[in-house]
């Protein structure tokens, strides 16, 4: 399995159509509505609290965009800081490669069963699968992460990869899948989440006792000093960071930060973002081996992926920045009501809109940059002010034009753009246009309102009135009633402004 | 071409337009606190902070400390109790319970039958009421606090830091480290919170304060 | 103060009652209005929908007629937030340092309603009468890329007669987004719904925003349902004086 093939999930439709689908569904959208609503009140309430919250995003957004400019030298910095620390490094140029050094470390060890810390770039790149192909077992230990693993299901969510799921989906997914991977769920199980926690505590922990091998990602890792980040909640990171022998941890090359300092500013932006938490229960920090604690191999592998193609455009990069704390998904108006798995990819809502074109080439996703409103929420929430809006934009640009070279023919959408901005750049035509439509929509319109549009309008048309262009535009009123100005002599000429 | 190489030429490409004066390792930022968060009751905050992520928080006098840990080991029936090496002998407690030292390392069976682990801390933070492990002597290997179920943290008052630039700055970037913010917790079922996953389901904070 | 009305092409076409609104909310407070005719579109359509040439003669139309004014006003947020953030962008894409020098002085002295009014004329009792009950919507653009912030209520609030109720879940999007509404109808119709139950529940007259591209879409809905709630751009509602009728 190549890594595109799980960046973006074969099959799925384009966004519309997937969305049509999960829109369909109302416990979807009751489940999405209630989960995304929670968290967003919390999320603003943290980071209230915190006065100088824009400085921190300010500051966090700096430091990802020149750490970014520089992300050879950083690279390298953190190699050498890893390996001086008893740490092994590896690169992986594409998810292939990735794939084939975790097995053979596996396989290394002669064991065949992973446990595993959530993690999105070994989703991306389809670990689970190619161990699987191998006869490996993984085990995913996050309760979400194991919710969607026992249901045979696909994530929707970066942090909360089953908020598509409520307690009673869980608890049966719980009762009818537990026995088939290990410790069963236990008789007379709830709905209560705090009975359905203990039913997956009780499943991972002989999971976390014979483990030998874990696999992780890591949020951050700092160059200076060879430091590996983990933040999460439940223990189960911990269980994996710190009870196996071998730890492989595989990380996206844009996760480095320049220093052990740097993570003051994400430390405090990443759990207020994403759990809507002052800090979340537990943040593992290791570098290297430790002699007598935790594991005595440890593993980086270095995952570019679709990444330094990303890199190489200027504007498009800024996306590389995101600490996936997943608060754009939870503002998202549109991810509310589709979630994410509309967005067909590992990486859904606003930013997933702006990394998954960028991963696999805009033309194998190219219906997600258009799956936003532009209403900017995302941009306002965004810890490290990644401007999803202008990227969602620019992406659409490089769409249009991939588009443009891909066909003989244009599309009818690129003649009806044609013929607007013929249009729109003429005073002179646009006020023909304008006398046009007042006259045509007449003949369809009733009581002043048009029922049914023809075309691609019809879609607007089905649920919406629209009112009839004016009898006479603003333009025309100024003309008939006011003395012609200045600013009117000076701006008349037709020519003027044309190209 | 290794992928080493080949992910390196390739960052390089897309970084052509970066010029060549720009230094890499400039700090685009002076790091650290800016603005104060946690205001002048800094151990009061910790309390406070940590108590609301469903730690069990006390604060008592050196002289009562022995006894706090004693009061937070009975409250839940404690048994068995590991004790790292390095911790203070005059904060162990006596009581109904066995005492287990890491010496030698306890087995991965020994501490998940354990009921309960007492440490001291690295720092603390006040303002997001996060406890910070270095696992240096009296706190013990990084698994001694997470097989126990409860975990009985004594804090002195003046290793809390007010926030978390301070705390960062006093933590060995060399030692595996721990930040520990309440009882293990999820809110992966409807982002309704539960705690008590797969960490210790108990956290106790003792704050040891001299007058 | 000398100012240019920039009327912008939907409005233009739709809804000029907008632009002879603003126009007589301006002059009863002294100042002069002028229509450059040279007028089009900012190119907003084009820029948002990943047409890339198309808006660069938009962009330097725009920077050419509406250069040399004291200021210039747009009844529409979202007009004024793509030649605020986009016109440097188009010209820069093109390499046009001609161009970019003339954006950069037009964009500053473009505004959109309720920031001329607050900011630069500093009124916010333009003294308007509208005795009915309204709830505002602050549209996305408005909102999160100009943030004007409160001063589209703070100038409602001191309409006279008027019944200003807060619409519930405001700044959530209504799902017109331009093309989004075509693109992706059925996530539009969804934000669309919930847009409409909120505005329903305030038992409001009129739903009232400083951009009539989100007023079509909404005030579409509104009526295919028969609703009987009425659609009013800020500027109708500043402009409405004592003796109007409605």
């Amino acid at each position: 399995m190549s890594g595109a093939d799980n960046v973006v999930w074969l099959g799925t439709p384009a966004f519309p159509e997937a969305a049509r689908t999960a829109l369909a569904d109302p416990q979807l959208r009751a489940n999405l509505r209630r989960a995304t609503a929670t968290i967003r009140d919390r999320r603003l309430a943290v980071a209230a609290e915190l006065e100088d919250w824009e400085e921190l995003r300010e500051t966090a957004a700096t430091i990802k965009r020149h750490t970014l400019r520089h992300l050879d030298h950083h690279l390298l910095r953190l190699e050498k800081a890893v390996t001086a620390a008893g740490g092994v490094v590896h690169w992986a140029a594409d998810a292939a490669e990735a794939n084939r050094i975790v097995t053979c470390l596996v396989k290394a060890t002669g064991e065949s069963e992973v446990v595993k810390v959530k993690s999105m770039a070994t989703q991306e790149i389809g670990l689970n699968e190619a161990l699987a192909d191998a006869g490996i077992r993984a085990y995913e230990t996050d309760l979400a992460e194991l919710i969607v693993q026992l249901g045979g299901d696909r994530p929707s969510h970066i942090l909360v990869p089953a908020i598509h799921r409520n307690r009673s989906e869980i608890r049966e997914i719980f009762r009818r899948e537990m026995g088939e991977w290990g410790a069963p769920a236990p008789e007379g199980l709830t709905t209560e989440p705090r009975d359905l926690a203990e039913a997956a505590r009780l499943h991972l922990r002989e999971k976390f006792l014979r483990a030998k091998v874990a696999v992780s990602g890591a949020n951050f890792a700092t160059a200076d000093t060879g430091t590996v980040v983990v933040v999460e909640s439940e223990g189960n990171g911990r269980m994996c960071l710190t009870l196996p022998e071998t730890l492989i941890t595989v990380m996206g090359i844009e996760k480095v930060l320049p220093s052990f300092a740097d993570l003051d500013v994400f430390l405090q932006l990443l759990p207020r973002s994403s759990t809507g938490e002052r800090m979340n229960p537990y943040t593992s920090l290791w570098t290297g081996i430790t002699d007598g604690d935790g594991p005595r191999n440890f593993h980086l592998v270095l995952l570019d992926n679709g990444r330094t193609a990303t890199l190489a455009d200027e504007v498009g990069r800024q996306a590389l920045a995101c600490i996936r704390c997943s608060a754009c998904l939870n503002v998202c108006p549109v991810y509310e009501r589709t979630g994410g798995h509309a967005y067909g990819s590992v990486y859904p809502g606003p930013i997933g809109a702006v990394l998954t074109p960028q991963l696999v080439g805009v033309e194998n996703a190219a219906s997600l940059p258009f799956a936003s409103t532009l209403c900017g929420a995302c941009y306002d929430a965004c810890p490290v002010k990644i401007n999803i809006p202008e990227v969602l934009v620019h992406l659409r640009a490089e769409a249009v034009e991939a588009e443009r070279r891909d066909r003989l023919l244009p599309t009818s959408e690129a003649i009806v753009m044609k013929a607007a901005a013929a249009v729109l750049n003429s005073p002179r035509r646009l006020a023909a246009v304008q006398r046009l439509a007042a006259f045509g929509s007449r003949l369809v319109a009733r009581d002043g309102r048009i029922g049914a549009l023809p075309g691609p309008f019809a879609r607007w048309s089905a649920t919406r009135d629209t009112p009839v262009p004016a009898r006479e535009s603003l333009r025309a009123w100024w003309l008939r009633t006011r003395t012609p100005t200045n600013g009117d002599s000076r701006t008349t000429a037709e020519g003027k402004g044309r190209r | 071409m290794n992928d080493r190489d080949s992910v390196l030429s390739a960052i390089r490409g897309a970084l052509s337009g970066v010029p060549g004066s720009e230094s890499p390792d400039a700090s685009p930022l002076s790091h650290g606190r800016r603005v104060d968060h946690a205001g002048p009751d800094v151990v009061g905050l910790f309390a406070r902070r940590a108590a609301e992520y469903r730690a069990t928080v006390v604060r008592v006098p050196s002289a009562g400390a022995a006894a706090a840990v004693a009061r937070a080991l009975a409250r839940t029936g404690t048994r068995s109790l590991v004790v790292p090496p390095g911790f203070p002998e005059d904060l162990v407690p006596a009581g109904p319970w066995s005492l287990l030292a890491d010496v030698p390392p306890l087995t991965v069976g020994q501490l998940d039958a354990a009921d309960a682990v007492v440490t001291t801390v690295a720092t603390a933070v006040a303002v997001t009421g996060t406890v910070a492990l270095d696992h240096g002597p009296g706190q013990g290997r990084r698994v001694l606090t997470l097989l126990p179920d409860q975990h009985i943290c004594v804090v002195r008052a003046d290793q809390i830091a007010p926030d978390v630039p301070e705390a960062l700055r006093l933590l060995d970037p060399n030692r595996p480290l721990t930040l520990v913010s309440g009882p293990s917790a999820t809110s992966d079922i409807e982002l309704d919170r539960v705690e008590g996953v797969h960490g210790p389901r108990t956290l106790d904070i003792v704050v040891v304060e001299d007058a | 103060m000398r100012i240019a009305l920039f009327i912008t092409c939907f409005n233009d076409t739709m809804f000029p009652g907008t632009g002879r609104a603003v126009t007589t909310l301006l002059e009863r407070l002294g100042h002069t209005v002028e229509f450059p005719t040279g007028q089009t579109c900012c190119g907003q359509l084009h820029f948002n929908t990943g047409y890339r040439p198309e808006p660069l003669p938009m962009v330097r139309r725009f920077a050419e007629t509406f250069a040399g004014y004291d200021a210039v006003v747009a009844p529409s947020g979202s007009c004024v937030g793509m030649v605020r953030d986009h016109h440097r962008v188009v010209a820069a894409q093109y390499g046009d340092a001609a161009l970019a020098e003339a954006v950069e002085q037009v964009v500053p002295t473009v505004y959109e309603l309720s920031e001329l009014l607050v900011d630069v004329l500093g009124v916010t009792d333009v003294g308007a009468h509208f005795p009915h009950r309204v709830t505002y919507h602050p549209t996305c653009h408005s909102l999160r890329m100009l943030r004007v912030g409160d001063r589209p209520l703070r100038l409602l609030r001191a309409v006279k007669g008027i019944d200003l109720v807060e619409l519930p879940d405001a700044e959530s999007c209504c799902g017109f987004g331009g093309t989004f509404a075509l693109k992706n109808s059925d996530v539009s119709n969804a934000m669309l719904a919930d847009k409409m139950r909120h505005v329903q529940d305030t038992g409001a007259e009129f739903l009232c925003a400083g951009d009539n591209s989100c007023l079509t879409h909404i005030g579409g809905g509104l009526s295919r349902l028969r609703t009987g709630v009425g659609t009013m751009h800020l500027a109708e509602i500043l402009a409405a004086t004592e003796g109007d009728v409605r």
